[in-house]
């Protein structure tokens, strides 16, 4: 429930302050938010499992972002960061969709 | 939180077990016996999860509501020690999953906003960048030849037209020249005016034919004669002169009164000199006891014009 307001505040924080993304994070932002997702699609399907962890997902939210972040990061100074970031999306939507699939067995048991 | 969880990276946990190796976080499943990851993500727990598993995750579900709802449940489960530790525990991590998730969110808005805004050139990577350049370079070129073939069709029009007016300016002046022969254009120029007193006799048609006669021979380019009423005939390649009543002079069915004036445009002295010639049309005219009178005109005018007959015969060969 916090969550899922803490969600909506930051959505509608963001709409409101309307910031812009300095140029040095603009790659890693779309690859971060993505990372994020893996990790809170994850974070639900643990709570459906009745398995979630709080201190597990913050770390696991972090690491995931730094992460995916860093291998973009890696893949630009290589010279590779179109591939290596179509990479990354590719492993993290793979496994958002897993997830989802858990979620919806979960919910619909279908 | 306890040892029975390993850091997968998704946010669930791995229950540890003898069967299970610990693997890199987000790796499949290497075991053989692994089920079907269709049916299952690899990285799911494999069997379901203990009892006090649930606790946690209740709590997390709304970690702010009051002590009751922690009394039903979670005292159900959990033993019964120290309820304000959980909590406060419990309560941090809220507060910090509530933190990441708001940024989670303030990110994906911003993002969002971005791409659907944002779109200059500014976030795009280096090679498309380099990849637009090209095709901007292509483009360039394209229009380029675009250009220059325009240019070389602008060239040719503007030659053409630039010959189409010479023609044209050409075909005007053989026009008036040819309007000025054939007596329907007025003209002016240096020339001279040649004026007929009748003494004794008239004077007759032949006298003025003479001279007409006489000074084409002079070049006289263009010629009418008037009457002593003003009235005024072109003198064209057809013209005929016939001799009326009363000393009058029929000239192309128009009748003339005396005393008669040619006017003529050509070059003066060459006429006069053809007028003036021995037995010619002064000798003649004062032969019939009448005089001819040759004035000088800077700007003769032959403004009298002969309505062309239509041609019914003729055709221009082609």
């Amino acid at each position: 429930m916090i969550a899922v307001v803490a969600l909506l505040a930051g959505v509608g924080l963001g709409l409101w302050l309307d910031p812009t993304v300095p140029a040095a994070l603009q790659p890693y932002l779309p690859i971060a938010v993505v990372a994020a997702l893996d990790a809170v699609f994850g974070g639900v399907r643990a709570k459906l499992d009745r398995i979630f962890d709080d201190k597990q997902f913050v770390v696991s939210f972090i690491s995931n972002v730094l992460v995916a972040a860093l291998i973009v990061y890696l893949g630009d100074q290589l010279g590779v960061g179109g591939q290596l970031s179509t990479g990354v999306v590719v492993v993290l939507g793979v496994r958002i969709f897993g997830n989802v699939a858990a979620i919806r067995r979960h919910l619909f048991r279908a | 939180m306890s040892d029975e969880h390993t850091e997968t990276g998704t946010g669930w946990p791995q229950p540890a077990g003898p069967v299970r190796p610990g693997g890199p976080a987000g790796e499949p499943d290497p075991r053989p016996d692994a089920p079907d990851p269709d049916e299952l993500s690899p990285l799911s727990p494999q069997g379901r999860p203990e009892a006090d598993d649930a606790e946690p995750a209740e709590s997390t579900d709304d970690p702010v509501t009051d002590d009751g709802e922690r009394a039903d449940e979670a005292s159900a489960v959990a033993s019964a020690g120290p309820a304000a530790a959980p909590w406060r525990r419990f309560s941090s991590a809220a507060v910090m999953i509530a933190v990441l998730l708001a940024l989670l969110g303030f990110t994906l808005a911003v993002q969002l906003k971005t791409t659907s805004t944002d779109s200059s050139l500014a976030a795009a990577r280096q090679e498309d960048l380099v990849r637009i350049l090209y095709d901007l370079e292509a483009r360039e070129n394209r229009l380029r030849q675009d250009i220059s073939a325009l240019e070389d069709s602008q060239r040719q029009l503007r030659s053409g037209e630039q010959g189409r007016q010479a023609a044209l300016e050409e075909a005007t002046r053989r026009a008036d020249e040819l309007g000025i022969l054939a007596g329907t254009l007025p003209a002016q120029g240096p020339g001279l005016a040649v004026r007929f007193l009748a003494g004794s006799k008239p004077i007759s048609a032949i006298r003025v034919l003479d001279a007409v006669q006489e000074l084409r021979g002079a070049g006289a380019e263009a010629m009418q004669i008037s009457g002593g009423d003003r009235a005024s005939v072109r003198i064209v390649a057809s013209t005929y002169f016939l001799d009326g009543e009363n000393g009058s002079l029929i000239v192309d069915g128009r009748r003339l009164t005396g005393p008669f004036t040619i006017t003529v445009i050509g070059d003066p002295s060459t006429m006069r000199t053809a007028l003036n010639i021995p037995g010619g049309v002064v000798a003649s005219v004062a032969g019939d006891g009448g005089n001819v009178i040759v004035e000088d005109r800077e700007v003769a005018e032959v403004s009298a014009l002969h309505v062309p007959s239509t041609l019914e015969h003729a055709r221009p060969v082609a």
